[in-house]
């Protein structure tokens, strides 16, 4: 991906907390490019930093405790990072707009939909009462609302999970923004509603063209959804790559681990693999490699030093480790040898 | 929520309707409605000056509340109609600050319904005026109250940090005050007028309300709906008085109602003491004021006044109640 073709670009991206614990580096040296019409993935456990990084791309992270650290997010050639309050709101919304996780809790309660979804439009689009809420009830039609006409006056509590979750979508794309990012669109909904939230989410961006940084932990919704896929552990990028190259030979032991421990169609197994320990606080990440305490293949350097992205030669395929050319143990492996020490449990 | 009807239905509606089923809350609304009807009927209720004169041919409309140049010198004390001349009274047509010597602490009669006091002045008249002074301090003044502390609260409760630490010790300072001495000593200083007890009560009283607006925004500023209302561009100013006020109104509309029946005791309590509305303006407490050198015989000096007063603070912190229950929904009937 050349340079001229990322809208956005996270260069050496740097937000950290300041807790009681110490500074907690949420996200670490975190470096992305998003290209228009394509989704980029990133993947991790809970506490990897996805959501951080999410934030700080609004410019949302509450300060104090946050700190940008450093870093640069390059939207059109603009640093975002630098640039004054009022310039940064006015792109906010407009021209990078985000989903959030839980629909039922993000929007206000006390207000109609469509006042809300109107309020926006009306903020960057200059449209007045009666407009807005014309384009509001053909925002609403076009995320697949049926009836937008009686909707637009329901109060949230009135909709669905999913329903809101149209709605926020709707507003997130009031103003035909050039990037969407999308924090765990549906992890707060069931099944199939996810699948049509998702299936709308792609429709929209064949559509109109706009950039999708999709935020998730769940690797069929990025085997399905992204173009590219960045893989985070505790705050650090560990694996970059397009998304058939990754799901065909991921590179990464914490990548490994996330593969591995999926079910699989075909074999029925009873027991799946299950990475050693949790994601340790972000106050107490390890020096070296942040994997080592959890990593079945360790070496003395990785207790020692970081180890950087390098890319395999003549691929779009990152991998921060530094034992990646020796990794060559399958899923199946992995398994035997944990079922051989009974270690199933991260114990 | 099953909606087949589908008609959308804001809190209010909903709140409404609890409130209607609690029928003490319901009653003590109506009294307070009836109460700000008199207030702003005073001048038709009772009165020297008629609501409609036609004096030597000329018609004049609601010369009671209307200042006609011609009419400036007239004295309407005593005056009755000639032959040419028509005049329409108000229903108690005696002046609630004409004082009367002949007319000294009578006892309740056709003439004077409530009496008169130690001055002759008919006490209806003057309590019909004093549910004027009685609700306009009260209301005003805990409007003033809810407009500072609405915004300290929600400066303080939405940014934190060194803004909440200043308006929390500025509020802390203001609470350690003795109010009612405080506000003698303010009255002390300003001139007696009715706006200045309304200011008085009003910097007495916003801590309460700022405090009840700071938690709410405590918990209302990392609500996701927040963080959405951020990540779409609007402004904090925006964010705070649009999005999340209108979240944090209801409880801060609970302590009001509360609020304005203290307000109206505290007046009452000014007047009682000749600190507070100055005279010949009738006021409630004031009143009462009257009575206590006289309370051996003159039950209508202490006893109607006292029961305006007890019945408009009862309301109001029954309304007040009501509403708090209403807006609960563990208390859902």
């Amino acid at each position: 991906m050349s340079q001229s073709d990322a809208i956005l670009q996270v260069k050496n991206l740097k937000t950290y907390f300041k807790t009681d614990q110490g500074l907690a580096k949420a996200v670490d040296d975190v470096s992305f490019d998003i290209v228009s019409g394509k989704t980029l993935a990133v993947v991790g456990e809970s506490g990897c930093g996805k959501s951080v990084t999410a934030l700080s791309i609004m410019g949302l992270v509450p300060e104090p405790p946050g700190l940008r650290a450093g870093g640069q997010i390059l939207f059109e050639g603009n640093d975002l990072l630098t640039m004054p309050e009022a310039k940064r709101r006015a792109i906010r919304g407009n021209d990078i707009s985000m989903i959030f996780q839980e629909p039922m809790t993000s929007m206000n309660p006390v207000f109609r939909i469509g006042y809300q979804l109107s309020a926006v439009i009306r903020l960057h689009r200059g449209l007045n009462k009666s407009d807005a809420r014309t384009e509001a009830i053909r925002l609403l039609e076009q995320v697949g609302i049926p009836a937008p006409h009686q909707r637009v006056d329901d109060y949230p509590h009135q909709m669905s999970g999913g329903m809101l979750q149209r709605a926020m979508i709707a507003m997130a794309l009031a103003c035909d923004p050039k990037v969407l990012i999308a924090d765990e669109p549906t992890t707060a909904l069931d099944v199939t509603v996810q699948a049509q939230i998702l299936e709308l989410l792609r429709e929209l961006q064949s559509e109109r063209g706009m950039a999708i940084l999709l935020i998730t932990h769940d690797l069929g919704v990025v085997a399905e959804n992204a173009d590219d896929v960045v893989v985070m552990y505790a705050g650090r990028k560990v694996e970059q790559a397009p998304v058939a190259e990754l799901f065909k030979a991921p590179r990464h032991p914490y990548t490994m681990g996330l593969f591995a421990a999926l079910p699989s169609l075909k074999q029925a197994r009873e027991k799946l693999y299950v990475i050693k320990g949790n994601v340790p606080a972000a106050t107490q990440f390890p020096t070296g490699c942040r994997f080592n305490n959890r990593c079945p293949y360790v070496q003395d350097r990785c207790m020692k030093d970081i180890p950087p992205l390098e890319f395999l030669s003549g691929t779009a395929h990152g991998v921060a480790c530094w034992e990646h050319e020796n990794l060559v143990k399958s899923k199946e492996t992995l398994l035997a040898e944990q079922l051989e020490t009974g270690d199933l449990h991260g114990e | 929520m099953a909606d087949t009807t589908h008609q959308s239905q804001g809190f209010w509606h909903l709140v409404w309707r609890q409130f209607k089923k609690r029928k003490m809350a319901l009653a003590s609304l109506g009294l307070l409605a009836v109460l700000c009807l008199i207030g702003l009927a005073a001048p038709f209720l009772s009165g020297e000056k008629p609501i409609y004169l036609s004096l030597d041919g000329t018609s004049y409309i609601f010369p009671n509340v209307i200042a006609y140049k011609d009419l400036v010198s007239m004295d309407f004390d005593g005056w009755k109609p000639g032959p040419n001349d028509h005049a329409i009274m108000p229903l108690l047509p005696h002046s609630p600050e004409r004082s009367n010597l002949m007319d000294m602490l009578k006892a309740p009669s056709k003439e004077h319904l409530l009496g008169t006091d130690d001055r002759g002045r008919d006490v209806l008249s003057r309590i019909i005026w004093g549910t004027r002074i009685s609700m306009t301090v009260g209301i005003v003044a805990m409007g003033l109250a809810v407009f500072i502390g609405v915004i300290a609260g929600a400066l303080a409760g939405f940014y934190g940090g060194i803004v909440d630490t200043i308006l929390l010790r500025i509020i802390e300072v203001v609470l350690c005050f003795p109010t009612f001495i405080l506000i003698l000593s303010l009255i002390a200083f300003l001139e007696p007028s009715i706006y200045n007890i309304m200011i008085a009560i009003g910097l007495t009283r916003w801590p309460d309300v700022a405090r009840l607006v700071r938690g709410e925004f405590l918990k209302l500023r990392s609500a996701d709906f927040a963080t959405a209302a951020r990540a779409t561009g609007l402004s904090d100013f925006r964010i705070i008085f649009r999005h999340l006020l209108p979240n944090a109104l209801a409880p801060v509309l609970v302590t009001a109602t509360f609020g304005v029946a203290g307000a109206i005791l505290t007046e009452s309590a000014l007047s009682f003491l000749g600190f507070g509305v100055p005279p010949p303006t009738a006021s409630w407490g004031e009143i009462l004021k009257q009575s206590k050198d006289n309370v051996d015989f003159a039950y209508w000096l202490v006893m109607f006044p006292g029961l305006a007063i007890f019945l408009t603070v009862t309301a109001f912190n029954l309304a007040g109640e009501g509403l708090r229950d209403a807006m609960d929904p563990r208390l859902r009937q």
